[in-house]
C-alpha cells in the first residue's frame, strides 16, 4: 500500500524565535518522554523543561506558550539544530506542536534528515537572515519550497537550497519507502551478485 | 546507474561505501545503500514495526536484524516473583512491544533470558555480529560504535529504521570525509575518553557535520579495541555520524579471542579479506585535523555540550559560554577540580566495558566512596557484568561502597528511573552532559572511568593521577 503524504508548496505564518546555537534533541524531547510507542502526542511534551516549571505548570515565559505565537508554523534557531541523539521524537514532538518549517544557520545530519522524512522543513538559512528575523519578530513570512524563497509580503529575504530528490518528495507528497520498495529488483541483483 | 567499486587510492570509508551500493547517486537521486547488519532496541523500533504494519509490508532480511532491550530496562534486580522493577508502565509496554515485534516478525531478541544481553553498541560485537567492511545501523547515534572494527556505522531516525526494516537499504547522500590523525602517545594515566573529548574539544560538536571521520595515526593504532570503541562511540558528539578505525592485527585478535567467530574453520581468510579494508597510500580526504596525542591530560566537561571540555587541572576558559556556566554553577577563570560531587556513573556504550571497569576497580580497590556520594556501576552488557563478577570487581565495588547494577543504558540518558536530582553534579563516563540530560537540572561533568572513580573516592572532581594506581 502507497502512503501519500500532504503536499508542501507552500505556508505563510508568524515564527518563534529560539535563537542559542547547539539546540540539542535532549532539549527539544527530553529522553524521559521517549517511552511512548506512538509518533503522536509529544508536541505537549516539546522543549518541556523550558516551558514548564516543576509542578508542570506552564512558565510565564514559555516561548512555546505566548498566545499571540502559539499558532506559529516556524521556528527560528540558531546554528548546529538538532544535535545529539538521533531520536525522531525531537522532529515529531514539533510536527505535533503544529510547526512545518524550522529555520537555523546549520543543522546536525541525523535531525535534518530525520526533519525532511516526516516532511518538517529544515532550512539552512545564513546568519544575516537570522539576524533579519530577530530584527522583525512580529512579521509573518512565507516559505516557498517550489521557488525555493524565503518572502515577507513581497520582498525576498532569502532564497535557500533543499536537496533534489528530498525537495521533490516534500512537493509531491512522495513518500522514500515507496521509492525503496519500487527499488526491489535492484536490490535483489545486489544480494545475488555482491562478493 | 550501476555501481562501481572505488578507484584507488581510495579511503577505508569509500572502500566500504563502494561495497554496498545498489545503485550510486545522481544529482536527482541519493544512493541506494545496502545494510548488513541492522541493531534494533525498544525505543526507536515501535513505530517502524508499526508503519510496516499498516502498510502491509514484511522484514526482508530477518537475518540481518539483531534487537536486545536496553534503555528503558530497570538496572535493579529481578523481583522476587520473576518479574522486573520497571521505573513505568510506559517502559514496560515499550519493551513488551519489541518481544510481540520480534515474534511476530522472527527476528532475534536478546531479551532478559539472554546471557547476552546488554546495551547494543556493547553486546553486539561482544556476540561476533560486528565485522570490519560491513555497513551497519541502529536508531542510535552512537552506532558509531562500530567503527571501532573498520565497519561504517551511523545513527538513524525510526523512519529509516522501517526503511531498512522493509528494504534493507537506505537512500543516502555520500558524505565527506575527514581524517583525525593523532600522533605521538597518550601519557600515563590518559585514556581513550580524555582523547575523544580532546578531539571534540578541537573541532567542536559540529566540526564533523556532513563527514566521515577515520582515526588515524600512532596513538589510534596503539589503542585496544575497547578504547577503540570508546573513541568511535562519540563521533557524533563532534557532529559526525560514523568514526572509523580500519582494522588491523589489534581488531583480528580481539574478533578470535573475543567471539564466537575464533572458532570458526575460515577465520584465517576472513580476516585476510577485512585487513584489505584501509586507506590506501596516496588517497585524499577532505579535511585533515591534527592532534598530538603527547599534550592530553585527564579530560572533564565544564559545560552543556561535551565540546566545553578542558584537562582536569586546568581553569575554566575565560570566554566560556555564560548560559552553560550559570547552568553548572562554575566560573571563567576557576577550577573545576575540587568541585564537590553528588553521584557517580559508571557504564554506557562509550565506558561500560570490562576495561573500564578494571580501571574504575584498581582505583576504588581497598578505598571507600565518599561519605555523601552516591556511585552506581552499570555494566554494558550481560556477559561484561559475569566477566566482572568472574575476576571480583563486584566485590571491589561493593565493598567500597558502589551500587553494583544490572546492564543497561541506565544513567546514561536517564529514561529508565536511575537519574540524578535537580541541581545534583553528576561525574559521569557517559557521552552527553546536555542539560537536563541525566534528569531535570541535573549537572553532568563527562570523564573517563579513572576520573569518576577517583572523583567518588575524593568526593569532589579529581585528577585520576593523583593515585598511583591510575597513573600505571
Amino acid at each position: 500500500m502507497s502512503t501519500k503524504r500532504q503536499p508542501f508548496t507552500a505556508i505563510t505564518s508568524h515564527f518563534i524565535l529560539a535563537p542559542q546555537n547547539n539546540i540539542d534533541t535532549d532539549q527539544i524531547i527530553p529522553g524521559r518522554f521517549l517511552t511512548t510507542t506512538e509518533k503522536t502526542g509529544l508536541g505537549k511534551s516539546m522543549f518541556y523543561d523550558w516551558r514548564y516549571n516543576e509542578d508542570g505548570s506552564v512558565k510565564a515565559d514559555s516561548l512555546f506558550d505566548d498566545p499571540a505565537k502559539k499558532t506559529s508554523k516556524i521556528l527560528v534557531a540558531g546554528k548546529n539544530f538538532g544535535c545529539g541523539s538521533s531520536r525522531e521524537h525531537a522532529p515529531w514532538s514539533m510536527q505535533d506542536y503544529g510547526f512545518k518549517v524550522v529555520m537555523a544557520p546549520s543543522f546536525s545530519d541525523i535531525f535534518k534528515s530525520n526533519a525532511l522524512k516526516i516532511g518538517l522543513l529544515p532550512i539552512e538559512i545564513s546568519e544575516k537572515v537570522l539576524v533579519w528575523f530577530k530584527s522583525h519578530p512580529n512579521e509573518e513570512t512565507t516559505v516557498d519550497l517550489e521557488a525555493q524563497q524565503i518572502r515577507c509580503g513581497d520582498e525576498v529575504i532569502s532564497t535557500f537550497k533543499v536537496e533534489p530528490f528530498a525537495r521533490y518528495q516534500m512537493l509531491n507528497g512522495m513518500d522514500d519507502l515507496d521509492f525503496l520498495m519500487s527499488k526491489t529488483a535492484d536490490i535483489q541483483f545486489f544480494e545475488d551478485h555482491r562478493a | 546507474m550501476p555501481p562501481k567499486p572505488s578507484t584507488p587510492p581510495s579511503t577505508l570509508f569509500d572502500k566500504v561505501w563502494a561495497a554496498h551500493l545498489v545503485s550510486e547517486q545522481t544529482v536527482d537521486q541519493p544512493a541506494v545503500l545496502y545494510i548488513d547488519l541492522h541493531l534494533v532496541h525498544e525505543v526507536t523500533s515501535p513505530q517502524a514495526f508499526s508503519e510496516l504494519k499498516s502498510r502491509g509490508l514484511k522484514v526482508r532480511s530477518p537475518e540481518r536484524v539483531f534487537a536486545t532491550i536496553d534503555h528503558s530496562t530497570p538496572t535493579l534486580p529481578t523481583n522476587a516473583d520473576g518479574t522486573h522493577p520497571y521505573a513505568t508502565d510506559e517502559n514496560r509496554l515499550q519493551v513488551e512491544k519489541l518481544y510481540a515485534n520480534a515474534k511476530d516478525n522472527g527476528l532475534t531478541l536478546n531479551g532478559w533470558e539472554s546471557d547476552r544481553r546488554g546495551v547494543v553498541h556493547v553486546t553486539a560485537p561482544e556476540t561476533g555480529r560486528v565485522t570490519p567492511g560491513m555497513t551497519i545501523v541502529c536508531g542510535d547515534s552512537h552506532t558509531a560504535t562500530h567503527g571501532a572494527f573498520g565497519a561504517l556505522a551511523f545513527g538513524i531516525g525510526t523512519t529509516e529504521v522501517g526503511h531498512v526494516l522493509a528494504s534493507q537499504c537506505l537512500l543516502q547522500r555520500k558524505p565527506k570525509s575527514m581524517a583525525i590523525n593523532v600522533t605521538g602517545a597518550l601519557q600515563q594515566g590518559v585514556t581513550a575518553k580524555d582523547l575523544i573529548l580532546a578531539i571534540i574539544a578541537k573541532i567542536g560538536t559540529s566540526g564533523g557535520t556532513g563527514y566521515v571521520i577515520e582515526y588515524r595515526g600512532d596513538a589510534v593504532k596503539a589503542l585496544s579495541m575497547e578504547e577503540r570503541m570508546t573513541v568511535c562511540n562519540m563521533s557524533i558528539e563532534g557532529g559526525a555520524r560514523a568514526g572509523m578505525i580500519a582494522p588491523d592485527d589489534v581488531t583480528i585478535a580481539w574478533l578470535k579471542a573475543n567471539t564466537p567467530l575464533g572458532e570458526r574453520g575460515d577465520f584465517q581468510s576472513m580476516s585476510q579479506k577485512w585487513l584489505a579494508f584501509k586507506t590506501d597510500e596516496g588517497a585524499s580526504f577532505d579535511k585533515i585535523v591534527n592532534i598530538d596525542a603527547n599534550s592530553i591530560t585527564p579530560m572533564v566537561t565544564y559545560g552543556i555540550d561535551p565540546s566545553m571540555a578542558i584537562g582536569v587541572d586546568d581553569l575554566v576558559p575565560a570566554g566560556a559560554n555564560k548560559d552553560a556556566l550559570e547552568y553548572m554553577g562554575f566560573e571563567a577563570g576557576h577550577d573545576v577540580h575540587g568541585q564537590k560531587v553528588s553521584k557517580v556513573f559508571i557504564g554506557s556504550c562509550t565506558n561500560g566495558r570490562l576495561s573500564d571497569l578494571q580501571a574504575a576497580a584498581n582505583i576504588l580497590k581497598g578505598r571507600k566512596v565518599a561519605e555523601g556520594v552516591e556511585m552506581l556501576i552499570v555494566p554494558g552488557s550481560v556477559k561484561t557484568k559475569a566477566d566482572a563478577e568472574a575476576i571480583g570487581l563486584d566485590k571491589v565495588f561493593v565493598d567500597a561502597g558502589a551500587q553494583w547494577r544490572e546492564a543497561g543504558c541506565s544513567m546514561c540518558l536517564a529514561m529508565n528511573g536511575d537519574m540524578a536530582a535537580p541541581g545534583e553534579l553528576v561525574v559521569s563516563t557517559s557521552n552527553r552532559n546536555f542539560k537536563g540530560r541525566q534528569g531535570p537540572g541535573a549537572r553532568t561533568v563527562l570523564a573517563s572511568p579513572e576520573t569518576a572513580a577517583a572523583s567518588a573516592v575524593m568526593g569532589h572532581i579529581t585528577d585520576p593521577r593523583t593515585f598511583k594506581e591510575a597513573a600505571q
